[in-house]
């Protein structure tokens, strides 16, 4: 039987950071253990700050919806808003930015899909209904007292 | 302010009055961190011990503040939390900056330098 939950909040820097704590707060209690989550934790707050910075660009911010389900070893996230699909309907392949180039030449961005895809063990995207969907699966196993 | 500042043995200590750098934070962050930095020792260390979490906004945030800073002058990074040095190492920024366990650790090196 999975264990799941779901929260929404709008699309802005300030309700996104108090999104990600909320969620992060309820996969701690649901016994995941702590490095993981801090994983998990960033691999969404990736996710959810594209939704706010690129989906919503130059609109009014939408909502932000994310539903979190655990069976036993697998806990799956997804993260879905009423905004701009992807360029071309294709995720972002996240390959690491060149970093041997001159001080002043560090990349200082462009980070958020290489994290999203080194710590999800699968990514599932799909636009429907005017919708993005963006599922990412995390591998876990859960500590209990 | 964001930021809290000192100077011991010839380096500049910045230290982060907050348990998260995201992108909620980030310009504020840089923006903090050029005022603190405009002028000072070479060597500034950020003292990220009370930070709890970091996305790649923060990130960029603290590599423009290295950038900020120009030839000559270095940032490094003490006291970081697994976390955070989990997205230094993922980034491989962990190759571009120092990083010390702590900020002791992150003084100690200079007076070995001097």
């Amino acid at each position: 039987m999975a264990e799941t939950f779901a929260c929404s909040f709008t699309a802005t820097e300030l309700d996104a950071r108090s999104g990600i704590t909320e969620v992060v707060t309820r996969l701690r209690k649901m016994g995941i253990p702590e490095l993981r989550v801090d994983e998990v934790q960033i691999a969404l707050a990736e996710a959810v700050n594209n939704v706010v910075e690129h989906a919503y660009a130059g609109t009014a911010p939408g909502d932000v919806r994310i539903r979190c389900s655990l069976d036993p070893q697998r806990l799956w996230i997804n993260i879905s808003d009423a905004g701009a699909p992807f360029p071309d309907g294709q995720l972002p392949d996240g390959k690491a930015a060149d970093i041997d180039v001159p001080l002043d030449q560090l990349p200082e961005g462009g980070f958020g899909w290489l994290l999203i895809r080194e710590l999800s063990s699968d990514i599932h995207y799909q636009r429907s209904g005017g919708n993005n969907e963006l599922s990412l699966c995390f591998e876990i196993q859960v500590t209990r007292a | 302010m964001s930021l809290s500042s000192t100077v011991t043995d010839g380096a500049q200590i910045v230290t982060v009055n907050a348990e998260r750098i995201d992108a909620a934070m980030a310009i504020r962050f840089k923006e903090d961190m050029r005022s603190a930095t405009e002028s000072g020792p070479d060597r500034v260390i950020l003292d990220l011990s009370e930070v709890q979490f970091i996305d790649s906004s923060g990130l960029g945030a603290i590599v423009a503040a290295m950038k900020q800073l120009g030839q000559g002058r270095r940032l490094d990074l003490a006291g970081p939390s697994p976390m955070v040095e989990k997205v230094f190492r993922l980034t491989r920024m962990d190759t571009i900056f120092n990083l010390y366990s702590s900020l002791n650790e992150a003084i100690a090196e200079q007076k070995v330098g001097m």
